[in-house]
């Protein structure tokens, strides 16, 4: 039996991960996340979970990372200047190949900025924040019941991948309440042990090797260093380096047709948004006033890896526009893919795009 | 069996340079670890990076080695996550004092069930000696060219003040000494913070005037003082020289554990 709830989207994003069968949060307080880590230090101990304040965002990942080699699903929950302060180990994860959920409940920077008001600055960041070159993951919820649906969606991505997978939502959403259905039950997909006698970095056909648990007698050695197969530290090997990072990409980008997720509306439209995240919300009132306009949608919920190929299935589209709480970091990537011209509508400040505004934009000549 | 068959053998040879004194704190511990009959399957060393870091990569159980200064946080991570696990990190005096004091102080407040050993070789060995938190006044290094003007840590006065709940120093001269306090620190629950200084004749030794590596051996069997002998003096109004290390367990106590065993 379903139920229905009214809830603040941190609460659902937290229940979604205790649904997901998250047994551990690390992290630390920071606005407009803390929702999340208040409800897990409610919920996880009455669950044989472990929630721990720790005493920065850097420790608090890092706690997630060890938690996680232990075989628990394991999370953490920040925003902007707590997520900076975790890129370094966001890497070592991307490096190790360590399962992960990221939430990052998005407010106006740079530095302290807005901590009370919504944002999607840090789009880019998630992509490319560590140093070097690897591939994430980054989901984005545009209502209460997919802070729910896609949160506990991210753990089934960080086992499968075994990959840090982010959940980038955002102010707006994070503490907006609404109408949430909640299922009796969801999928869990538990991580693919590694066969034992296989070397533990050896990847499978799907280029993610089996993961070898601490405690389970695999004696398997993880580091941060350039390694090979056998996970030993081979860090001056020029090949082994560029085969070891290529497979981090690939895995990811090759599987970019299965984790894609997102939604068209009228394909066949001449002017497209783009949109993710709360902006959505302001597309969707805006395409129920005019529903004579012929407005085409492509909403995405996977940001990264990019669904390049959900570009491709509007034939007649002149120009897509994209309006987001940032300078046009999701525009650029679109503009990298597509032929036609790509308006940004940028939004800062913490206020969402009104319906007007949008309208006004679909009305201008380009 | 014996602290030999801990080690990963077909990573050796291993990284150290000849003469450091990282390898006898790694035989010390791993004897320690095999008088505890710990199975291999439910002991994890985690460490950060340095050189002593590199530890946990020549011993054959799983092993974290992971970010700058973060082991104590990982470790945190892996020990409330399974606390049927022992939990044992190894960790330096840049790593541990410098990016990771943080990391330690609060996993002595919390009095996590973790047993860290630090390397301190006073000086950054991996980078080409430059220096640390635990450089001492005067001594020369790449970043102190006319000597360490900063004040150096106490690591152990750190431990103890952070609340530890054991707490022991002692050398790489001094062999059984040290065997014997890390085995004490295993079997206390919670925090058991084991410092053990070092000879490094590549980055430290030899801008510091000590020609041979048994030169600074000798200079750390001459330059420690066990805590008896020290509160002895105190008591007699005798003059504690500036440079004695004390060394010995410092503490010992039952202060509230988390992550120990069910």
């Amino acid at each position: 039996m379903t139920r229905t709830e009214f809830w603040q989207g941190n609460t659902a994003c937290a229940e979604g991960a205790l649904a997901a069968g998250c047994r551990f949060f690390g992290g630390y307080p920071i606005t407009p996340s803390t929702e999340v880590a208040e409800h897990m230090a409610v919920k996880l101990p009455k669950r044989n979970g472990v929630f721990i304040q720790m005493e920065d965002e850097i420790a608090g990942i890092a706690s997630v990372i060890g938690a996680s080699w232990t075989g628990a699903r394991a999370m953490t929950a920040t925003s902007g200047p707590g997520f900076s302060l975790m890129m370094e180990n966001i890497g070592y994860a991307a490096m190790t190949e360590t399962p992960c959920v990221i939430v990052n409940v998005q407010r106006g920077g740079p530095s302290t900025g807005q901590p009370t008001m919504g944002a999607q600055g840090d789009m880019m960041q998630c992509r490319f924040g560590s140093h070097g070159d690897y591939s994430v993951i980054a989901l984005c919820p545009a209502s209460v019941q997919e802070m729910y649906d896609l949160t506990a969606k991210a753990f089934n991505l960080a086992d499968k991948y075994r990959v840090p997978v982010f959940l980038m939502a955002d102010e707006i959403v994070g503490h907006m309440r609404e109408k949430i259905i909640i299922p009796d039950s969801i999928m869990n997909v538990p991580r693919r042990e590694l066969i034992k006698g296989v070397l533990p970095f050896k990847p499978d056909n799907d280029l993610v090797p089996g993961f070898p648990q601490f405690g389970k007698g695999y004696g398997v050695h993880v580091t941060g260093l350039t390694h090979d197969e056998r996970g030993y530290p081979c860090a001056t090997n020029p090949k082994l380096h560029e085969t070891l990072v290529m497979r981090l990409v690939e895995k990811i980008e090759s599987a970019r047709h299965g984790i894609a997720d997102y939604d068209i509306l009228n394909p066949g439209a001449e002017q497209v948004f783009i949109a993710y995240g709360a902006p959505v919300r302001t597309v969707q009132q805006l395409m129920h006033d005019h529903p004579d306009k012929n407005i085409g949608f492509l909403r995405l919920r996977t940001v990264w890896p990019f669904a390049e190929q959900a570009l491709n299935k509007f034939k007649n589209v002149r120009r897509f526009l994209v309006p987001e709480m940032n300078l046009g970091q999701i525009a650029r990537e679109i503009e990298r893919h597509v032929k036609v011209p790509v308006m940004p509508l940028p939004k800062l400040g913490g206020d969402l795009h009104t319906p007007a505004e949008l309208f006004a934009a679909l009305e201008a000549q380009s | 069996m014996s602290f030999e068959d801990w080690y990963r053998q077909d990573r050796l040879p291993h990284i150290f340079c000849a003469g450091c004194g990282n390898g006898t704190i790694i035989n010390c511990t791993l004897a320690a670890v095999d008088q505890m009959a710990w199975k291999k399957e439910e002991t994890v060393f985690v460490s950060g990076i340095g050189c002593s870091s590199r530890a946990p990569g020549y011993i054959l159980t799983d092993s974290l080695h992971t970010t700058h200064g973060r082991a104590i946080a990982f470790a945190t991570g892996v020990k409330l996550a399974n606390p049927d696990l022992n939990v044992v990190v190894f960790t330096g005096d840049g790593d541990l004092a410098a990016i990771g004091g943080n990391h330690f102080i609060h996993g002595c407040r919390r009095n996590i069930d973790i047993t860290v050993i630090c390397m301190n070789n006073q000086i950054y060995g991996m980078t080409g000696g430059q220096g640390s938190p635990t450089t001492p006044l005067g001594c020369l290094s790449t970043t102190t060219p006319y000597g360490c003007a900063e004040t150096p840590f106490d690591l152990c006065e750190l431990a103890i003040a952070a609340g530890a709940n054991y707490v022991s120093r002692w050398t790489s001269y001094h062999v059984k000494e040290l065997e014997k306090a890390v085995h004490a620190g295993l079997q206390t629950p919670g925090f058991s913070f084991i410092e053990a200084l070092v000879q490094c004749p590549t980055a430290f030794g030899r801008r510091n005037k000590f020609k041979q590596v048994s030169d600074q051996v000798d200079y750390l069997r001459t330059h420690t003082m066990l805590k008896a002998k020290r509160e002895r003096m105190i008591e007699q109004g005798e003059r504690i020289p500036l440079d004695m290390f004390v060394v010995g367990e410092l503490v010992r106590r039952n202060r509230p554990v988390m992550g120990g065993k069910p």
